[in-house]
């Protein structure tokens, strides 16, 4: 081990490579314009040394062409630059519509996960090859940041919000996971490690492998985070304001995903994560139109975990 | 007393300190000497002793930073633990704060700036000689308060503070160190607007702005940048302390706060304070350049108007920290560009000082070694920002060691050279006597050797994927980690030998008369050390800066050669 010296990455995902491209297109250009940095210092010093004899005369002040020049080259270069790297940047941040939502929950120190057939994990995540995988992730305390070397990409974790990264793995293999936010004394061991599967592997461990190393509910078992969801529903009572009859207390949830709600204030919002996050962890920030502020806040009663299980159960009923 | 009369810049040049020897007498009064005491230096108003006051400030500082990050590549020497976790994230925040705010911002201008601006413009002193006398005092007061939190337990946030960690989370003593550096920027704040107003108000008849050294005109841009800019983080200092200290709910979600406004306002200066870390340094390159190879910097108003570019311009760009932090996508997009736009003064700059070097006549002493090596490590460190500005890109190597690299290409490789190479280039004027040539180019080459070993290595590993801030690593990051280390005990050597060959020289260095280097400018016009109010008559001013005549001077050197050698 010690005396590898390795120059590049693995490479895993289906971006990994138009990454490594532009990069190694950069290190091509920075080396072109330092080694003719370096050339023209070069002649310069040893032809016009002090006690050389050279033709010195009528040395140049400036010259507008010259000084055009070096800003229009250096400017299309970078904006070249600009152009490809935005391209990528669209990849990395738009998760593709088919994605498959896994979760994680980064907290001093350690992440965990949760796949969508209901496997948790603590600073593992197994994911099969070849799948659009989009990992959704909050922090229960301070800043983290999910870092996938291997796939080139990362997201800061954030408490209080939502944030994703997506990945299509494409060579089974075991890679690093980092937390890439300093978050206090043990962030160089919040690390952990992503095992890409081929899909029939990844069948298999789904059925074989022991889950729930740190599930906040014991009952959790394997259920998928769309039942843990519903058990939560009911064990927290959200189902009695939330029957979805007519005279209920609440609105009713089926389809409000994604939907543009009208809020008491006139105001409209877009019922996205974060406003399904808020509306159960502090429904009083932003009251539905039509409806009293009588929904209890349930922050510190539901973990982050459960809130993702919630979610999940609301957008899976149409 | 010598004046400036006493030698003429026409004549041969004689470009070594102390070639001179022997020919040379001490003046008798100079600012060193007109007053005795160390009450006289305490309550001194001239921006001279000031600049002396800094200069022995600032080197402990460095010091004590360089200690910390001895400390941090010692740790990182192994895969696994040294320190334990806690003293490790206690280092190199001492190491980043110090370096940052106790080192960086102030060096250039609170001690070549101070020493040089007034002289360099042709005044007495600055506009305000007490508020310079303040600045000192508020950098000390605030720079004591900072290591006194170091001394009694640390702080473990990193420089950057980020919240909701440093307000709710950090067990150290992040109020503490806060006040300190709240304290610190009234320093530079006071230190900008004495800059400003010197500048406006009081240059020497014909000294008008197109005749400016670009020294003054970096300063001048670097003055702008601290009095826009230091405002922001004593108010986002205060705004940090209302939530750790009261629980105002300003940044941590818990309380109904925004931890990324946080980013956003410290970044809001503390992306233009790299400005403030890199135009003076940019300033002193010009002056150099110019001096060693005889010629008028080319394209003056270029490379006057890139450093004003830069100082608007830098305060456009701090979301480029802000890549993978939650900002919006497009809010990426547009600070990636301006990212872009800001780099392009900075290779004007470059372009234009290695065009300087055409048709020159070109010495090669220590400071002139020093510029040189600046303008290569700038430019590695200036191109490997576009790596950082290229969001796609950015995404992978943000708060990993390629950061690290990158900045410390900018920062130390830049900044910390030019820094060297202006305190090689001045030592006679402000001491009155050279230094040792041979030790002064050993060093500069040490520095240099070791310098690209401790840091090329960090750009590698960040691409790997080594996050910064990580006091235990995968084994297979130890060869690129044991490279660094190495290549920082050779850049321990280096910066630590000037210390010795600089203080051996106050006594034994030769004296150099006004001015050794035969170099332009209204400073060389002065005794060497000048007295009090620099100038025996105000000077007035008829030539351009740089008024080099490189055909000339070679000339009258190899005129000088023939004639040594019959
Ligand atoms: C006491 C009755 C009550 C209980 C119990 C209750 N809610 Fe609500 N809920 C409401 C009311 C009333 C509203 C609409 C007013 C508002 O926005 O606060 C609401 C709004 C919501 C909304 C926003 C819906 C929209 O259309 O924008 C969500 C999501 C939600 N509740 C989820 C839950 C969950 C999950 C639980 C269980 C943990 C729960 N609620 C428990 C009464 C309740
Ligand atoms: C040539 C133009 C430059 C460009 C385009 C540039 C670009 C960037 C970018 C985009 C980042 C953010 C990277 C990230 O956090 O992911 C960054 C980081 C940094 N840069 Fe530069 N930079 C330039 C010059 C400088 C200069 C002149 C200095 C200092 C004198 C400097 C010091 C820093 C520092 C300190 C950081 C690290 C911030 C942190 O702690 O994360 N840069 N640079
Ligand atoms: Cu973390
Ligand atoms: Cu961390």
């Amino acid at each position: 081990m010690l005396w590898e010296l390795p120059l590049m990455p693995q490479q895993a995902s289906t971006i990994a490579h138009k990454v490594d491209a532009l990069y190694l297109f950069l290190w091509g250009m920075t080396a072109f314009f330092t080694l003719l940095i370096f050339a023209l210092i070069l002649v310069f010093a040893v032809k016009y040394k002090r006690g050389k004899v050279a033709d010195r005369s009528n040395p140049p002040d400036t010259d507008h062409k010259l000084e055009a020049v070096w800003i229009v080259v250096p400017l299309a270069i970078s904006l070249v630059i600009f152009g490809w790297a935005t391209a990528i940047f669209f990849e990395q941040v738009r998760p593709p519509a088919d994605a498959v939502e896994y979760f994680a929950t980064g907290k001093q120190w350690m992440w965990k996960f949760q796949s969508p057939e209901g496997k948790r994990e603590v600073n593992e995540l197994h994911v099969p090859k070849g799948r659009n995988i989009k990992v959704t992730a909050t922090s229960e305390d301070v800043l983290h940041d999910l870092f996938f070397p291997a796939f080139r990409t990362k997201a800061d974790v954030l408490p209080g919000r939502y944030t994703n990264v997506w990945f299509n793995a494409t060579k089974a293999g075991t890679y690093h996971i980092f937390c890439a936010e300093y978050c206090g004394m043990q962030h160089s061991l919040m690390i952990g490690k992503v095992i890409v599967m081929e899909p029939q592997d990844y069948e298999r461990w789904l059925t074989t492998a022991s889950s729930g190393t740190a599930g906040q509910t014991a009952a959790a078992g394997d259920e998928t985070p769309a039942q843990a969801g519903e058990r939560l529903f009911t064990q927290h009572g959200c189902q009695t304001c939330h029957q979805g009859s007519s005279g209920a207390l609440g609105p009713a949830l089926a389809g409000v995903s994604g939907a543009e709600v009208e809020l008491q204030n006139g105001e409209k919002v877009k019922a996205d994560d974060d406003y399904l996050r808020e509306s159960i962890l502090n429904s009083s920030a932003k009251i539905v139109k039509g409806y009293q502020a009588v929904m209890p806040n349930f922050k510190g009663q539901i973990s982050e975990e459960d809130v993702m299980s919630l979610i999940a159960y609301i957008k899976a009923q149409k | 007393m010598e004046t400036a009369s006493t030698i003429s810049t026409t004549t041969a040049p004689t470009t070594m300190p102390g070639a001179a020897n022997g020919v040379f007498e001490m003046p008798k009064v100079t600012y060193l000497n007109a007053q005795e005491g160390i009450k006289s230096w305490l309550l001194t108003g001239d921006h001279k002793r000031i600049a002396i006051l800094y200069l022995i400030s600032i080197s402990v500082f460095f010091a004590l930073g360089g200690v910390f990050a001895s400390l941090i590549r010692i740790e990182l020497l192994t895969p696994g633990p040294e320190l334990d976790a806690e003293m490790y994230n206690r280092a190199f925040t001492a190491h980043g704060i110090i370096m940052v705010f106790m080192f960086l911002i102030p060096a250039i201008p609170a001690v070549l700036g101070n020493f040089l601006l007034p002289i360099m413009i042709g005044a007495r002193d600055l506009a305000f000689p007490k508020v310079n006398l303040l600045s000192w005092y508020l950098y000390i007061i605030g720079g004591a308060l900072t290591m006194s939190a170091m001394v009694i337990g640390g702080v473990d946030t990193g420089w950057t503070f980020y919240t909701p960690y440093s307000t709710t989370y950090s067990q150290s003593y992040v109020f503490l160190t806060g006040l300190g550096i709240f304290i610190m920027g009234f320093s530079s704040i006071t230190t900008g607007l004495n800059f400003v107003i010197t500048t406006h108000k009081m240059r020497a008849p014909g000294m008008t702005w197109s005749r400016l050294p670009l020294f003054v005109w970096s300063q001048y841009a670097t003055s702008l940048v601290m009095l826009l800019g230091t405002p922001v983080i004593a108010i986002t200092v205060v705004l940090l302390a209302a939530e750790r200290v009261f629980g105002v709910g300003i940044f941590n979600p818990n309380l109904g706060g925004d931890p990324v406004l946080f980013q956003h306002l410290f970044w809001f200066y503390s992306h233009p304070a790299v400005y403030i870390m890199i135009l003076p340094a940019m300033g002193v390159i010009s002056e150099l350049i110019a001096a060693f190879s005889r010629r008028r910097v080319f394209g003056y108003s270029f490379v006057a108007f890139s450093s004003l570019a830069i100082a608007i311009f830098g305060f456009l760009v701090w979301g480029h920290h802000l890549f993978v932090s939650g900002q919006s996508a497009y809010a990426g997009i547009i600070f990636s560009i301006l990212s872009f736009i800001v780099a392009i003064p900075s290779a004007v700059k470059v372009f234009n000082w290695t065009t300087t070097l055409y048709k020159g006549s070109i010495s090669y002493e220590t400071p002139m070694l020093y510029a040189l090596a600046f303008i290569g490590l700038f430019a590695i460190g200036g191109l490997t920002g576009l790596f950082c500005a290229a969001l796609g890109l950015d995404v992978h190597i943000t708060d990993t060691y390629f950061i690290i690299a990158h900045f410390h290409y900018v920062m130390v490789g830049s900044t910390v050279i030019a820094y060297l190479g202006g305190i090689h280039y001045w030592w006679p004027k402000m001491t009155g006597r050279g230094y040792p040539e041979f030790w002064g180019k050993l060093s500069a080459l040490l520095i240099y050797v070791g310098f690209n070993l401790t840091f090329f290595p960090q750009f590698i590993l960040g691409y790997l994927g080594m996050p910064r801030r990580y006091h235990v690593y995968p084994p297979e990051y130890q060869v690129l980690n044991i490279l660094s280390t190495a290549g920082a005990s050779v850049l321990a050597v280096g910066f630590m030998m000037p210390v010795f060959y600089l203080l051996w020289s106050l006594k034994y260095g030769p004296i150099t008369g006004p001015n050794p280097w035969g170099a332009k400018g209204l400073e060389w016009e002065t005794a060497s050390p000048p007295p009090t109010f620099n100038f025996d008559a105000t000077p007035i001013v008829t030539e351009e800066a740089y008024a080099y005549d490189a055909e000339a001077d070679e000339a009258a050197y190899q005129a000088a050669l023939q004639q040594g050698k019959r």
